[in-house]
């Protein structure tokens, strides 16, 4: 440890400096052993053969079709779950009724259910060996194996996620301020519009984060039901295994390493944000 | 606006927050609803601004049947128990808000709600702290925006759960003496939750005791002091 001058902070802590620095250590190894290494391997096999191969890979129809696909996805799915969760958290912390505790289980629903379980259900409700399957495909309306089934399947994976970072604040901060807003005369969307979301934004940012990175990464769910037809539905997840499975190892991290991409922007955007708004942030958490 | 409470009653599920109570409230009185903690006095308080629904019996504003009103057409200025300021506005866009949320129709210009605003500010005596956020108010500055921001709808009355609840005593006397002024300067028939006795003896027209959803008596400051209806009242007034 370095010396310690008379000008620093007492610490507030007891542990020794050596034990401190042993806690320090081995959480940084493990950041370095399972975070930063997996995300520098993706990136260093997608350009082992130089940065122009890899563009090439990308520029594969099938690798196109991919991106296109989960971006479409991502970009339908996640306003929608915002929406549904938005609205399953002010149902849950705003109103008392009797099925609430239910409820939030059945949000949890998605989290406890294997993602490989949940394309499953959705091929035995959907598929061509249901009623309405059968029907639906009649009438050349086909879910399974069809974009409307990797929808349902991303909607359900990533349902929870909204709700979830919502529910907590939402407790927290109570009624008080919206039964406020009702005094002075203000209608249900205004004080919506203007006093509870401004008070959930970051979580609900959080939220939205969360959720759209799990639908552009979904695996299970969306396998099972796409069929994984290239070109067609295969979606970047499912067209990295599928292009790995073939040797084509340089394709599939390239594919890979643009999906880490898109997590990392995610993020980058999120802290963007909290350091443009410091000032607000640190108005609205403290009282 | 004179206020007509009639055997109003509430139940949450099992337990009863009021017994049947009625009371009449003469328009422009300044009054304090007394009583030890869970006497029902913010379930009633929250009944007349329309914020909580009674199981039975008619609240009358005036003189009409108020009692299906909703909380907005109630205009009624409430003054909650932590302020409720909205911590993501200032405080000039606090006490604004009413006024920004009236239909197109009612709304002032932007000059007027400007006006209406400042003049407000002056009246709580803190004409410099519009640009503010609440976090950086003390908790006595943080009360009176709230007042403010509730006057600021023209209220037919003003009710106030433990105005002075969360401030040290110096405070409470001063904000005491500002919301007795604002009363008489105003006008509005004011109905305001405390369980502090001398707080109610000192500042209120009428003093309402209360104790486990009853009312146990009703009466002047002075005439509750000198001749208590039941042994609780003078338990709890003598303290
Ligand atoms: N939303 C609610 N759900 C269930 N019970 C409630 C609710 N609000 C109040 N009560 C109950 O009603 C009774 C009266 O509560 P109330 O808040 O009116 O008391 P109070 O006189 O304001 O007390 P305090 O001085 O502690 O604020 C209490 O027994 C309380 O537990
Ligand atoms: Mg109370």
């Amino acid at each position: 440890m370095p010396d310690i001058t008379l000008s620093r902070p007492v610490p507030v802590t007891t542990e020794a400096p050596l034990i401190r620095g042993l806690l320090i250590g081995v959480a940084l190894i493990f950041v370095a052993l399972f975070l930063f290494a997996p995300l520098v391997t993706v990136f260093v096999e997608a350009l082992r053969q130089g940065w122009v191969a890899a563009l090439d890979a990308l520029r594969l129809p099938d690798a196109l079709a991919a991106i296109r696909m989960t971006l479409t996805i991502a970009a339908i799915a996640v306003p929608i779950n915002a929406a549904f969760g938005i609205a399953a958290a002010w149902a849950i912390t705003k109103f008392d009724f009797p099925s609430k505790a239910f409820l939030i289980t059945l949000i949890d629903l998605p989290f406890s259910v294997s993602p490989v379980v949940a394309g499953l259900m959705l091929v035995l409700l959907f598929g061509a060996n249901s009623t309405l399957g059968g029907w639906l495909i009649a009438n050349d309306m086909p879910i399974v194996f069809a974009f409307p089934g990797i929808l349902l399947a991303t909607l359900f994976v990533t349902f929870p996620f909204v709700a979830r970072e919502l529910i907590p604040v939402m407790i927290e901060q109570g009624r008080a301020e919206e039964e406020a807003a009702l005094t002075l005369g203000a209608s249900g969307w205004r004080i919506f519009f203007t006093v509870t979301l401004p008070n959930i934004r970051w979580a609900l940012l959080y939220g939205v984060l969360l959720c759209n990175a799990r639908a552009m990464g979904e695996f299970g769910a969306v396998a099972v039901v796409s069929g994984k037809i290239r070109g067609e539905t295969a979606t970047m997840p499912t067209m990295v295994e599928m292009f790995y499975n073939e040797y084509l190892s340089v394709a599939a991290f390239t594919l890979a390493a643009v999906l880490a991409m898109l997590a990392l922007l995610t993020l980058l955007l999120k802290s963007l944000l909290e350091w443009r708004h410091a000032d607000l942030l640190a108005a609205t958490r403290r009282h | 606006m004179n206020i007509e409470i009639e055997e109003l009653a509430k139940e949450f599920g099992t337990t009863r927050a009021l017994h049947p109570v009625s009371l009449p409230i003469p328009s422009g009185a300044l009054v304090a609803l007394l009583g030890p903690s869970g006497s029902g006095k913010t379930t009633l308080l929250r009944i007349l601004g329309g914020l909580e629904f009674p199981t039975s019996g008619r609240v009358l504003f005036g003189g009409q049947d108020a009692t299906g009103l909703s909380v907005q057409e109630r205009r009624a200025g409430f003054v909650f128990q932590s302020y409720a300021l909205f911590k993501h506005m200032t405080v000039f866009e606090n006490i604004a808000y009413g006024l920004r949320a009236r239909p197109r129709k009612e709304r002032p210009p932007e000059a007027e709600i400007g006006r209406r605003v400042q003049r407000l500010l002056d009246l709580i005596q803190l004409p410099d702290i519009g640009a503010r956020y609440p976090n950086q108010l003390s908790g006595g500055q943080r009360q009176r925006v709230a007042l403010a921001r509730a006057l600021a709808i023209e209220p037919r009355m003003l009710l106030l759960d433990e105005p002075f609840g969360a401030l040290d005593a110096k405070v409470r006397k001063e904000l005491r003496q500002g919301l007795r002024e604002i009363h008489d300067r105003t006008g509005l028939t004011t109905v305001f939750v405390t369980h502090d006795q001398e707080e109610a003896m000192e500042l209120a027209d009428l003093v309402v005791v209360m104790s486990m959803g009853r009312i146990e008596q009703v009466g002047k400051p002075a005439d509750i002091r000198a001749r208590p209806a039941t042994d609780f009242v003078r338990d709890f007034t003598a303290a």
